[in-house]
Parts: C-alpha cells; sequence; structure tokens
C-alpha cells in the first residue's frame, strides 16, 4: 500500500513532464530532447524566486505557465520552424530536431550553470499527511493535485474545444488536417508551446520535493521519452497511465530491492515495450 | 590499379608513416593532445560509418568506450589477468552487447534507438556501481602497466588506421552498397531484398567493437578507473558532434572535425571549464543551421562554385 500511493504520486508528476513531451512529439513531430532542461528551468525560477522573495511556488507557477509558453512559441517560430520547411522527410526532421533540441538542452545547461551551479532545494509544505495509513509529504499531495488539475483541463481542452480538436487531427496526419483547412504550422506551434509550459509548470511542482541540480534535465528526458513511447505517441491518456505505472514500478524497485536500480527498471519496462509492444499500449499498430 | 585509385592511398600511407613519428618530437603535453586527438579520430570515424549513411544517431559510445575500460581495470585488479588479454577480450563483450541493442531497437523506428542509447552509459554506470557496492565491495580498480603515453599513441594510431582500411573497404563492399541504399530509402532497400534490420545491426557492432577497444587501450592513462570515470556520458556527444562537424559523407569527414575540436574543447575545459557545456550546445546549434553536411560539405560546395 505505502509502495502503491508513493508510486501513484511520483507517476502523477511523471505524467506531467510526459504530457509536455507527448505533445510537442506527437502532434509538432518535434522530439525534444530538450524537455528535461525546461523542467530544471522551471525548478530553478522556482527556487530563486521562493528563496529571494519567499513568494509561494503555487503563485510562481502561474507566472512561470505564460512565460515558458511564450518562450516555447517563439522557440518553435523561430528555431524549429525553419527545420520543419527544410526536412525533406519525417526521417529528416528526426534527425535535426534531436540535434537541434541538444543543442538547445546543453545552451540552457550552460545558461543554468552560470546562474546557479550547485545542487538547489529549498523546503516547501514539507510536513507529514496521513493518506490511507501512508504518510506522505504534503508537498508531494500538491504537486500530485496539481497534475490532476493540469491534466484534467488539458484533456478536457482537447476533446470539448475547436483547437484541441485540430490540435488532435494535426497528430493524426498533418497532411489530411493541412486539406481541411487546419493551418497546420500554427496548431504546431501552439501544441509544443502547451507542451513546454505544462513541462515548466511541472518543473515547478516537483522542485518542492526533490533536490536539483542543472544537469539533472537529461535525466527527465529519458523518463518522459520512455513513457512518451510506452504510452503510445501523441495519445495523452496513454503518457498518463504509462506515467504512473512507471511510478509505481520505479517506487516498488526502490523500496523492495534498491534505490540504485531504479534507472535500470525503468529501462527493463522500455525494452519490454519494445519486444511486446512497440506502438506503445494505446498507439494503434501502423496500417 | 590506376593512378587516380592509388593517390589517395599514397597520401594516406604517407600521413600514416608522419604520424607514427608524432611521438619522436612531441613532449608531454603535445603528445597527450595528439593521444586524444587519435582516441577521437577512431571513435568518430567508425561512428560515422554507421551513423552516416543510416542517420541513426547512436549515443552509446560512452557505453562501449566505459565497458571497454572497465573490463580492463576489473581484469588487471581482481582477477589478475594481463593488460593484453582483458584489451582482447573487451571489444567482444562490447559487440555482444551492441548486437543485443541493436536486435532491440534497431528494427524500429530511428527515435527508440537514439532514446535507447541516451542513458545507457548511464544505465550500465548505474548498474555496476549497483553490483560493485553490494557484492564486490566499493573501491576503483588500478591500471598499472608499463605502458607510457607513447605505446598508447602507437596502438590508438594503429586501430585508427585499421578503421580507416574497414571504411575503404566498405566503400566498395557489398555491405557499404546496401548500407548506402538503405540510408536513402529503408523502404526501398527492403524491397530490393536487402535485410536491412541485419546491416544495421552488424554495422552497430562494429561501433561497439571499435568504440570497446578504444576504451581498453586508453585505459592505461586513468590508472585507478571507477565507474563513474570512464562511463562519461559526454563522450557520446563529442564524437558525434567532432563527426558532424567533419562531415560523415567522406571517409576523412570526421578526422576534419576531431583536430579542430579537441583542441577546442582543450582550450574551454583548461580557461572556461563552466562553460563547456555551453559550447557543446552552440556547437550542435551551429552544426544544424549552419554546416548541416560539415566541414567536407563545406569544401566540396565551396569547390563546386568555383568551378561554376
Amino acid at each position: 500500500m505505502d509502495i502503491l500511493i508513493s508510486g501513484l504520486l511520483l507517476g502523477g508528476t511523471y505524467a506531467l513532464i510526459a504530457m509536455g513531451l507527448t505533445l510537442q512529439y506527437g502532434v509538432a513531430r518535434i522530439m525534444n530532447l530538450a524537455n528535461g532542461e525546461v523542467l530544471v528551468m522551471g525548478a530553478l525560477a522556482s527556487f530563486l524566486v521562493y528563496t529571494s522573495l519567499a513568494v509561494s511556488p503555487l503563485v510562481t507557477v502561474l507566472v512561470i505557465a505564460p512565460l515558458a509558453f511564450a518562450l516555447s512559441w517563439l522557440v518553435y517560430r523561430v528555431l524549429l520552424l525553419p527545420l520543419v520547411r527544410r526536412a525533406k522527410n519525417q526521417g529528416q526532421l528526426e534527425v535535426d530536431s534531436i540535434l537541434a533540441t541538444f543543442g538547445m538542452g546543453f545552451f540552457l545547461v550552460g545558461v543554468m550553470v552560470f546562474i546557479y551551479p550547485e545542487l538547489f532545494a529549498y523546503s516547501y509544505l514539507a510536513v507529514p499527511v496521513d493518506l490511507a495509513g501512508t504518510t506522505v509529504a504534503a508537498n508531494r499531495l500538491v504537486a500530485f493535485a496539481g497534475a490532476v488539475v493540469i491534466g484534467l483541463a488539458l484533456y478536457v481542452w482537447l476533446n470539448r474545444s475547436r483547437a484541441g480538436m485540430a490540435v488532435r487531427a494535426v497528430a493524426v496526419s498533418p497532411l489530411a488536417a493541412g486539406l481541411v483547412g487546419i493551418n497546420v504550422e500554427r496548431i504546431s506551434a501552439l501544441a509544443f508551446a502547451i507542451g513546454g509550459m505544462i513541462t515548466a509548470m511541472g518543473g515547478v511542482l516537483i522542485s518542492t520535493f526533490i533536490t536539483l541540480d542543472p544537469s539533472f534535465g537529461v535525466i527527465f528526458t529519458m523518463k518522459a521519452l520512455i513513457i512518451v513511447i510506452m504510452g503510445g505517441v501523441g495519445d495523452i491518456r496513454g503518457a498518463i497511465v504509462a506515467a504512473l505505472i512507471l511510478g509505481i514500478v520505479e517506487t516498488a524497485v526502490a523500496t523492495l530491492i534498491d534505490p540504485g536500480l531504479t534507472l535500470a527498471a525503468a529501462y527493463t519496462i522500455f525494452l519490454l515495450v519494445l519486444l511486446f509492444r512497440p506502438e506503445g499500449l494505446f498507439g494503434r499498430r501502423p496500417a | 590499379m590506376t593512378a587516380i585509385a592509388l593517390r589517395p592511398l599514397l597520401v594516406s600511407g604517407s600521413l600514416l608513416v608522419l604520424a607514427a613519428f608524432v611521438p619522436v618530437i612531441a613532449d608531454g603535453y603535445w603528445l597527450s593532445i595528439a593521444v586524444t586527438v587519435l582516441m577521437y579520430a577512431a571513435l568518430s570515424t567508425s561512428w560515422a560509418l554507421f551513423s552516416g549513411p543510416t542517420h541513426y544517431i547512436a549515443l552509446s559510445t560512452g557505453a562501449f568506450f566505459g565497458v571497454g575500460g572497465y573490463l580492463v581495470g576489473l581484469g588487471m585488479s581482481d582477477y589478475d589477468q594481463s593488460f593484453w588479454a582483458m584489451a582482447a577480450l573487451a571489444p567482444f563483450v562490447a559487440t555482444a552487447l551492441a548486437a543485443l541493442i541493436g536486435w532491440a531497437t534497431l528494427r524500429l523506428s530511428g527515435v527508440y534507438f537514439v532514446i535507447f542509447t541516451l542513458g545507457l552509459a548511464e544505465m550500465i554506470r548505474n548498474l555496476i556501481s549497483w553490483v560493485q557496492n553490494n557484492f564486490l565491495g566499493s573501491r576503483g580498480l588500478y591500471v598499472l602497466t608499463d605502458l607510457d603515453e607513447r605505446h598508447i599513441y602507437w596502438m590508438l594510431l594503429a586501430i585508427t588506421a585499421a578503421v580507416f582500411c574497414f571504411g575503404w573497404w566498405l566503400g566498395r563492399s557489398r555491405l557499404g552498397f546496401a548500407l548506402r541504399i538503405l540510408g536513402n530509402d529503408e523502404e526501398v532497400a527492403r524491397h530490393v531484398g536487402i535485410n536491412t534490420a541485419r546491416t544495421k545491426i552488424v554495422m552497430f557492432m562494429t561501433t561497439g567493437f571499435v568504440a570497446a577497444l578504444v576504451g581498453a587501450v586508453v585505459a592505461p592513462r586513468y590508472y585507478y578507473i571507477e565507474p563513474n570515470v570512464v562511463f562519461s556520458p559526454e563522450l557520446s556527444f563529442i564524437v558525434v558532434i567532432m563527426a558532424l562537424l567533419g562531415g560523415t559523407r567522406r571517409l576523412y569527414g570526421p578526422l576534419l572535425g576531431v583536430i579542430p575540436f579537441t583542441l577546442l574543447w582543450e582550450v574551454i575545459s583548461v580557461s572556461f571549464p563552466n562553460a563547456t557545456t555551453m559550447v557543446l550546445g552552440l556547437t550542435f546549434l551551429l552544426i544544424v543551421y549552419g554546416i548541416p553536411n560539415g566541414i567536407t560539405g563545406l569544401l566540396s560546395g565551396l569547390a563546386a562554385w568555383r568551378r561554376a
């Protein structure tokens, strides 16, 4: 029971990161390997604001969100759109976007090292809460609640609004979406920006209970990628379910066997998915 | 053999002879840079042989390099094996590992492969640290040989030359032909009866072999090895940058990236150690936006423009 609850709480925060990435890769077709760095940026901003101005991360997140949205949108417009236009096929875009976002990721790490080169952590809502017999820290609960709210909002927006429908259409087929009058470039930019926004918000929430360092981004990127592939590319439901599974498995391995083996556990799941269900849990097999 | 085919052979042959004399004239500092250059030359060139035509970005160089170095350390420290036995064994272990990874990931789309190799060095490092902490007692391994930097240099030179010979052969072989068709269009390659998965896996295995061999040969440079030293994720990225900077379309392309980047890296890590990641990032961006075909692509573009 302990494992299940802590695992679910961890999985909830993973879901945030993975939702951002699945929008960026599934809709905008950009394999964003700087995703983890965006998360750490959000966390760092939250840390700096909290330690210097004593502003609650729950307030910071409201400022970070539009900021991250705007910056991600700019990055897509200025840096990534030329690559999309230049690419002759999907493979070319994949290679270019991987290299470009690696570059951006390293650049962001460089910037963060310049700003704050050490580990950072702060204490926010670190009070124990009793939850069905398990003691958990309140900050983890808050982060999980935040993940649920953001996930629900995203789900409703995708399924109930016109723009959400356009986003889903582009995810299925950019070509067909263009034929029915959807501005694919604009929708892609929108999806990329929302993805960046969700990731940065995830960073703010995570910073309340995890110690981070400017170079930790790549670990989050990897986990997000594993989740996205596991859930089926471009599928929000899949991302959430896969994130919860990963959270539970990691917690189980860490508590039952050894904390040093969590990465190996994540890799094992990834390998099993690749071998038995490469299209992901919710993905469709390509016809 | 015609004169045209003979010329590059003569040029590379005399370059090789010249390179063999470097330890005679170079002193400690420059020799150590020359060793680094050769290490990256072998790694980048073998990386480009696989990733150049296939466009599969392998980020596993650091993992295989680490396997090579770590096995040498483990064998010498814990099992009293000679350096030579371990250096001979390590590449085969890495090749088997590459076969396994390639089999699981290379049959699928390119993204799976990139992601899997991205964290591979990190995962192997975690696993080894875990095994060491729990079963072997946590401590590092000593690599004490009577090899000095000159010997390492010559061994690396031989490996680099072998990689170039392999690349030269590949350009003329059925395997290389299959690889080029596959790189242009995987669908087409499958339709003309090329076993695309096998071709990719075989090539990936050769890069694993070379990286582990280089890791094993370079191990005496460290004297003391622990997982955190040899499994550096940075190495994988540097190798990719160097190959792409030089250009992967020609066999000597990566070499043109290795030399300037090694010197640049040397200057930056000495003078501005905090700026290394940023330089890595900016170089990635420069390659994608400025010189997508690398220095060799730039040069051949320039030559075509002058002729026109």
